[in-house]
């Protein structure tokens, strides 16, 4: 319709330079901004050309209709050039010579004369409508305004509609569509078409893209000629992080998204490598860690890519925490509570200083300590006045934190074997003001020649570093089956000299607290040493196993507590408590006729490589267990009581009247 | 591990009284128990008595330390007080200095104290006097000997040393490894 415009329009044209189109063009969008109807955006010429050839098929129809209105159209015709001829001849006025872009001004202005054009045409057709068909829905004032209204805005609202189609608009327009047929006008009867058409293209468009997504779904292991060529190539991070998350996908639901014909074995193998692969871990210790965790195995390696926050504990010997964290927040650190199991702890999120070299930290007002550590003294809970041993003390954190609750009374031995490491414990040991420690070198299993009757045993024992990956790398690449297994037996030895260092006839304690950072494999059978699980008094933290794999263990287990880097956002690790029953070696199964409490069968710490006879030993002491256990357990502590009650009674009164005097002289200290 | 032998026991008094002078007797005598000095290994210990029964218990190879360190003695048999014992100096110390903050980080460094970082100081300080160094916020940060006396401060130049530095608790880090 465009081409068939009017010869006013054309006349208006013939009088341009087209060198001052360019200008005309811009002079239009910047000076003019009222009058801006004639600049179209392309797409919007692309349609008016299409509802032009309806206007045109229509006009036919409606010949005469046309006819009738023709005096009108010929008036607007002659409002509107005249309205373009005062606008070019403005336009003319400022010569600027644009060659170069003449080419898209010439469309542009084409553009503009299409849309006037179309106006006209439109004019004709409205017109032609209100008074015939619409005249009963469309009020006068409407017409009106369409009169004045450039055919820009219909067709902007039109476009809308096109546009407003895709989304929803279609549904209330399917609803009415019946309804209205007859009262429409043929552009719109044409435009409700085209949105059906849309909908349904739509619709199949859908189709097929679920159809895409439900073949992709079936994840395609990579040929082992794709496997063997990439190895050779240096990994591309990207499409390994693709796969394992497909793989993981895939085992998620593994029987609707399998790739039929490819077994669970090979998938998770190929996951397994992949995974090596991007965290650069060893084959034996990934297996382990998939083990461990199944379902958040990603979380897991990703926690360990990512630093712990700084946390740091406030040594009660010398200060409060509030007053620490304001000198703290004196000097330009940022902190907060570590949490509401803490009453010693602080965040550090950011700082302008060292943390570890300010005034405060030197006069030992507070230790830099990974939140995870807190935990094992928090189960000990040693007590005033005790006599307690810390079997491998480096650095001094968990020492230093049991002498702070025993508030520097009784006596703690900090052993370590490692004599280098001892220095930091001298350090920390008198930077932080404590008094009642021993700090001896020998190797943990010897300790007990020197000493034993501790009324509580720590036993942080020497691990993998499993649960420390995210401080140290290094564990990702270098442990094997072997390391973890030496581990294991040193850790099994360490804690039968822990539990025989502890005296179970001790009026407070007769405990032990076994904890590591090791999150792999590591509490061993103690079928040995009479003692039971007891609960850590530590409320969050996930249960022990009581499974895992084939194994099976004492479900005393449940007491331990696990800590993991994705869930608790601290260190790896693991506490258990242990409460020896009696002194004697052997389990307390074996002396059944001894002692009373023997009826409860012996307790396992466990976890792994767990022999056959043990197994067989823990199943039967589960068989036996359950009703019995507790009531005689009670019945037995009982008995121990009153056993004991003189000797406590003495040590009570020797205690007070000397720790009165003490925490008055500490505070002397402290000013 | 050993008691004292006399002439130790005089270095070693001596050299403490240049700090704490006559209040030595209270860190004997305690309420709270018998506390006593042992010599193990060239070091000076002090401990409460049940403590240091305890302690004899390990072998001389395997016992590193017990209780608080106060110093050692050299080979030329003079006492060197170590910063270990600042916890027993500070709270009876009879001369004190109190460090501006800007002297504090100085200090902390191991550097001499100038008159310009001089928050505060006892009256009647002598010359080469021994004195527990604190900040102004009371934390104490080490010993050492006063350069001047007093009223000698009063007039010097601000860039003049006022106090000698012995220890501090930046030794802590700096000096872990020859601490004991």
């Amino acid at each position: 319709m465009g081409r068939k415009l009017n010869v006013g329009k054309k006349a208006v044209e013939v009088g341009f330079n087209p060198d001052t189109k360019s200008k005309r063009v811009r002079a239009s969008s910047r000076k003019n901004k009222r009058q801006q109807e004639p600049v179209l955006p392309k797409f919007l010429a692309g349609d008016e050309a299409e509802t032009k050839k309806l206007s045109s098929h229509q006009k036919k129809r409606k010949k005469l209709a046309l006819l009738k209105e023709a005096e009108k159209k010929a008036q607007k015709l002659a409002k509107q050039s005249n309205k373009k001829a005062k606008l070019v001849e403005r336009q003319n006025q400022n010569k600027v010579n644009g060659r170069a872009k003449s080419k898209s001004k010439a469309e542009a202005e084409e553009e503009i004369n299409g849309s006037a054009s179309e106006s006209d045409e439109s004019f004709v057709e409205d017109d032609v409508n209100f008074k015939d068909d619409n005249a009963d829905w469309l009020t006068p004032k409407k017409t009106g305004v369409q009169l004045h209204g450039s055919e820009d805005d219909e067709e902007m609202s039109e476009d809308e509609e096109m546009s407003g189609d895709e989304e929803g608009d279609d549904v209330s327009d399917a609803e009415s569509e019946e309804e209205d047929e007859a009262n429409l006008l043929p552009i719109e009867r044409k435009a409700k078409k085209l949105r059906q058409k849309e909908v349904v293209d739509k619709q199949l468009a859908q189709e097929e893209l679920d159809m895409n997504i439900k073949q992709t779904e079936v994840y395609k292991l990579p040929s082992g000629q794709d496997i063997s060529r990439d190895s050779n190539l240096a990994p591309d991070l990207e499409l390994l992080k693709q796969r394992i998350r497909d793989i993981m996908q895939v085992l998620g639901d593994f029987s609707s998204r399998r790739d039929s014909g490819t077994s669970r074995q090979s998938y998770v193998s190929q996951l397994r490598t992949d995974l090596c692969t991007y965290y650069g871990y060893n084959e034996f210790l990934m297996e382990k860690l998939m083990e461990i965790f199944p379902q958040d195995i990603i979380e897991f390696l990703e926690a360990n890519e990512i630093d712990r926050p700084v946390t740091i504990r406030t040594n009660t010997l010398k200060t409060r925490r509030r007053d620490l964290a304001q000198a703290l927040i004196n000097r330009g650190m940022n902190l907060d509570p570590i949490g509401k199991w803490s009453k010693v702890g602080l965040v550090v999120y950011d700082t302008q200083v060292p943390i570890g070299a300010t005034p405060e930290y030197l006069g030992g007002h507070y230790m830099i300590q990974g939140g995870s550590s807190f935990l094992p003294v928090m189960a000990l809970a040693p007590q005033q006045h005790e006599k307690n041993l810390d079997m491998a003390a480096a650095p001094g954190g968990k020492t230093s934190y049991m002498a702070a609750l025993m508030q520097n009374t009784g006596t703690i031995v900090a052993n370590d074997k490692n004599k280098a490491r001892l220095k930091a414990v001298i350090g920390n040991l008198h930077r932080m003001g404590i008094t009642n420690s021993v700090i001896t070198n020998s190797d943990g299993k010897d300790i007990i020649k020197y000493a034993n009757n501790f009324d509580r045993v720590l036993l942080d024992a020497p691990c993998s570093g499993t649960g420390v990956i995210s401080k140290d790398q290094s564990v990702k690449a270098n442990k094997d089956e072997v390391d973890i297994a030496k581990c294991s037996q040193l850790q099994r030895q360490l804690l039968l000299t822990a539990i025989d260092c502890c005296d179970a006839k001790s009026s407070s304690g007769g405990y032990i607290v076994y904890s590591t950072c090791s999150i792999l494999v590591i509490d061993y059978v103690l079928k040995k040493r009479a003692v039971k699980l007891v609960s850590t008094g530590l409320d969050f933290g996930k249960e022990g196993f009581s499974q895992y794999k084939y194994h099976r263990f004492h479900p005393s287990l449940k007491h331990t507590r696990r800590f993991y880097p994705h869930t608790h956002n601290l260190d790896g690790f693991f506490v258990a408590k242990l409460k020896k029953l009696a002194n004697m070696e052997g389990a307390a199964d074996e002396r059944v006729t001894d002692e009373p409490m023997a009826a409860e069968p012996m307790e396992t710490v466990d976890s792994e490589p767990v022999t056959e006879t043990t197994k067989a030993t823990t199943k039967a002491a589960r068989k036996s267990k359950p009703s019995k256990s507790s009531p005689k357990k009670k019945q037995w502590n009982r008995l121990k009581k009153i056993e004991k009650m003189g000797r406590q009674k003495k040590l009570q009164s020797q205690e007070t009247s000397g720790s009165t005097g003490n925490t008055s002289r500490k505070r002397k200290h402290l000013k | 591990m050993r008691p004292l032998t006399d002439e130790e026991t005089k270095t070693f008094f001596e050299k403490l009284s240049h700090y704490i002078g006559e209040n030595i007797k209270l860190l004997i005598d305690r309420p709270d128990g018998i506390y006593c000095f042992r010599y193990h290994k060239d070091r000076v210990y002090y401990c409460k008595e049940t403590l240091m029964k305890f302690a004899s218990n390990f072998g001389r190879d395997h016992l590193i330390s017990f209780g608080t360190n106060f110093g050692k003695f050299t080979k030329t048999g003079k006492f060197r007080l170590h910063v270990t014992a600042l916890d027993f100096l500070a709270p009876y110390a009879k001369f004190k200095v109190w460090l501006k903050s800007t002297a504090e980080q100085t200090f902390l460094y191991g550097h001499h104290v100038m008159k310009s970082g001089l928050g505060r100081i006892t009256e009647n300080t002598e010359q080469y006097q021994g004195v527990v160094v604190y900040s102004m916020s009371d934390v104490p940060l080490g010993f050492g000997v006063a350069a001047k006396s007093t009223a000698q401060c009063r007039t010097s130049d601000p860039m003049n040393i006022v106090i000698f530095h012995q220890a501090d608790i930046g030794q802590y880090i700096r000096e872990e490894d020859t601490l004991i």
